[in-house]
């Protein structure tokens, strides 16, 4: 479609102009597309209650019809507690983090929430630097501690007073936490290879 | 070892002391062993018959799927995502292309959602079959085996005509489907309902009043919905524990708010019960499917997606009910053609942590029931 349009004015331009101009015309549509969505302020009771109380520790958010709060980390587990035991939150979804390694603080670490009684999803989430540890949320949820066993084996990140902080999908032995950004997939699998079956590379 | 007083927020009723004399005993079962339907490792803490814990340990499977969609783009992760619960595969593929619809902002068209409607069901449906035939071959009850795979074939056979794959179907694609349905489809899912409905009786027929049966479901793997919920497992074993809780009602996504039909709860939280609970979900599921099949409307299958499929900068969780229970995704993108993060919240994984609490006190032929009853598939616990 868009090849037929530059003809007409290319055949007396320089044959080189259409080229450049092709990925131009077709990143065109996509800015529109691209731009989305943001993230707009979240109220509810909940976050009223939530921002009396703690003021500016908490940035309710939402986004896409989802609701999540960005949390001073010094508020955990204080805040998911009351999200526990007086807000209903008692259905601990999933625990997750994501790596940023070019921000100062590195991880995401996202708690996926659910209340049985509200019908409502929330996500908290916090941003810790690479070394630090968190309150582990197994007094909680029970349900916290494969979840964040597999946070741990993954990105590395500890959790402080969990009752059998180790690795769960991969053995023990293993180097390195493959969910991290900078972990190299091909310099893992050439030792591996060079070790176990003594070649220089595996690809 | 996990200690049990790390649980302590659960009704634990087991006696804190060994039941006969001090000789605890540690054996291992697995990761070979038939009724762990995969690699499964389990290490049992034994007085006697009875477990007094155990430990899982998982990993066996694992993939690096998390991984591998951060180096695929959204399209080319598509297909990977049937290799997780590798007997829903059409379940994992539905849930992964809505989370990516709605980074989008994209629906899938009428037509797409009740053939997607359909398709699910089936596979919920193939899920359940396969769940009962290997559940009782565990226990001992061949027969059940060779009944549901027979019916499971005609299913299997839908799928075949409908994508040409059998098992891990990527039936689905973002913003719609690949494929209309071929002629016929309407007919042979109609001839599969009628086919497969009195074949669900021949199945209780074989179990629900067999005394064997009874003895060795009944009691056995109890968990009340208050641990259930705090241990984060979902889906039938839930709603047996007396939990009336399933995300297409909960939170209804595709169209299932269309569709008119129940949510079978138990009382007691056991064996029995969640085979009870199973097999009315197998029938709803064909409710589900003749109300889908009659009411297909015409139109486009596919929206209107951009060939190559790049959503704006945002964070996205969608989550539906697997065969298995909650299946979420959690989708972080960063406006480029690969997801910047993909989680995929399984149910089996989860659920699979309730085997320690729900083994306890039990005998050690009852790990094997609990294990059937519990409906893991490893592909989607290691992922």
């Amino acid at each position: 479609m868009t090849a037929t349009q530059p003809k007409p004015a290319a055949a007396s331009a320089i044959p080189a102009t259409p080229k450049p101009a092709a990925p131009a015309a077709a990143g065109n549509p996509a800015p529109p597309k691209q731009a989305g969505p943001v993230p707009t302020a979240w109220d509810s009771p909940l976050v009223a209650k939530l921002k009396g109380e703690y003021g500016s520790g908490i940035e309710p958010l939402t986004h896409l019809g989802q609701n999540y709060m960005v949390v001073d980390r010094s508020l955990i587990p204080e805040i998911l507690q009351i999200l526990r035991n007086d807000e209903q939150f008692d259905y601990c979804v999933d625990i997750t983090a994501a790596h940023y390694p070019k921000r100062e603080k590195q991880f995401d670490l996202i708690w996926v929430l659910y209340s049985f009684a509200r019908n409502e999803r929330i996500r908290v989430k916090i941003q810790i630097a690479d070394g630090d540890t968190v309150p582990s949320s197994v007094p909680i949820w029970p349900a916290a501690n494969w979840l964040e066993r597999e946070v741990f084996d993954m990105f590395g990140i500890k959790f402080d007073g969990h009752p059998d902080m180790k690795r769960i999908l991969l053995p023990d032995g293993w180097k390195g936490h493959p969910l991290r950004k900078d972990y190299g997939i091909l310099q893992q699998d050439n030792e591996w290879v060079q070790i176990n079956l003594g070649i220089e590379s595996g690809q | 070892m996990t200690d049990p007083k790390t649980l302590s927020p659960l009704d634990l009723d087991t006696p804190e002391k060994p039941f006969l004399d001090a000789n605890e005993l540690v054996i291992n079962m697995g990761p070979q062993h038939p009724a762990t339907h995969g690699v499964l490792r389990v290490i049992l803490r034994l007085d006697g018959e009875r477990v007094l814990g155990l430990e899982c340990v998982i990993g066996y499977l694992h993939r690096g799927v998390e991984k591998i969609a951060e180096n695929r783009t959204y399209t080319m992760f598509n297909p990977y995502v049937d290799r997780m619960d590798y007997v829903a595969a059409v379940s994992n593929g539905l849930g992964y292309c809505e989370a990516v619809e709605k980074l989008l902002s994209v629906e899938a068209p009428p037509r797409a959602q009740y053939i997607r409607v359909i398709l699910t069901e089936l596979n919920r449906m193939a899920s359940h079959q396969l769940w009962l035939g290997t559940h009782a071959l565990d226990i001992g009850a061949i027969t059940p085996l060779f009944y549901t795979f027979r019916d499971r074939e005609e299913i299997l056979k839908i799928f075949e005509k409908y994508c040409g794959a059998r098992l891990t179907t990527h039936a689905f694609r973002i913003g719609g489907l690949q494929y209309e349905a071929y002629d016929g489809f309407e007919k042979d899912v109609k001839n599969f309902v009628s086919f497969v409905t009195p074949k669900i009786d021949e199945y209780e027929e074989l179990l629900t009043t067999n005394r064997i049966w009874l003895e060795r479901t009944k009691g056995v793997g109890v968990i009340s919905g208050k641990d259930c919920i705090a241990l984060g497992v979902t889906g039938p074993v839930l709603r047996a524990s007396g939990v009336k809780w399933d995300l297409r009602k909960a939170q209804p996504y595709a169209n299932y708010k269309n569709f008119d039909f129940e949510i079978p709860t138990g009382k007691n939280g056991d064996t029995y019960d969640r085979y009870l609970v199973r097999m009315v979900e197998m029938r709803q599921s064909l409710r589900i499917i003749q109300q889908a099949v009659d009411g297909i409307p015409e139109g486009p299958i596919m929206a209107k997606v951009p060939k190559v499929v790049k959503p704006p900068v945002g964070e996205i969780y969608h989550s539906i009910e697997a065969p298995k229970g909650e299946l979420g995704y959690f989708i972080v993108s960063d406006g480029s053609t690969q997801p910047y993060r993909l989680r995929v919240r399984p149910p089996s994984f989860v659920n699979l942590q309730a085997l320690d609490v729900m083994c306890r006190g039990a005998m050690v032929a009852d790990v094997v029931a609990v294990i059937g009853t519990l409906d893991i598939v490893l592909g989607e616990v290691d992922r």
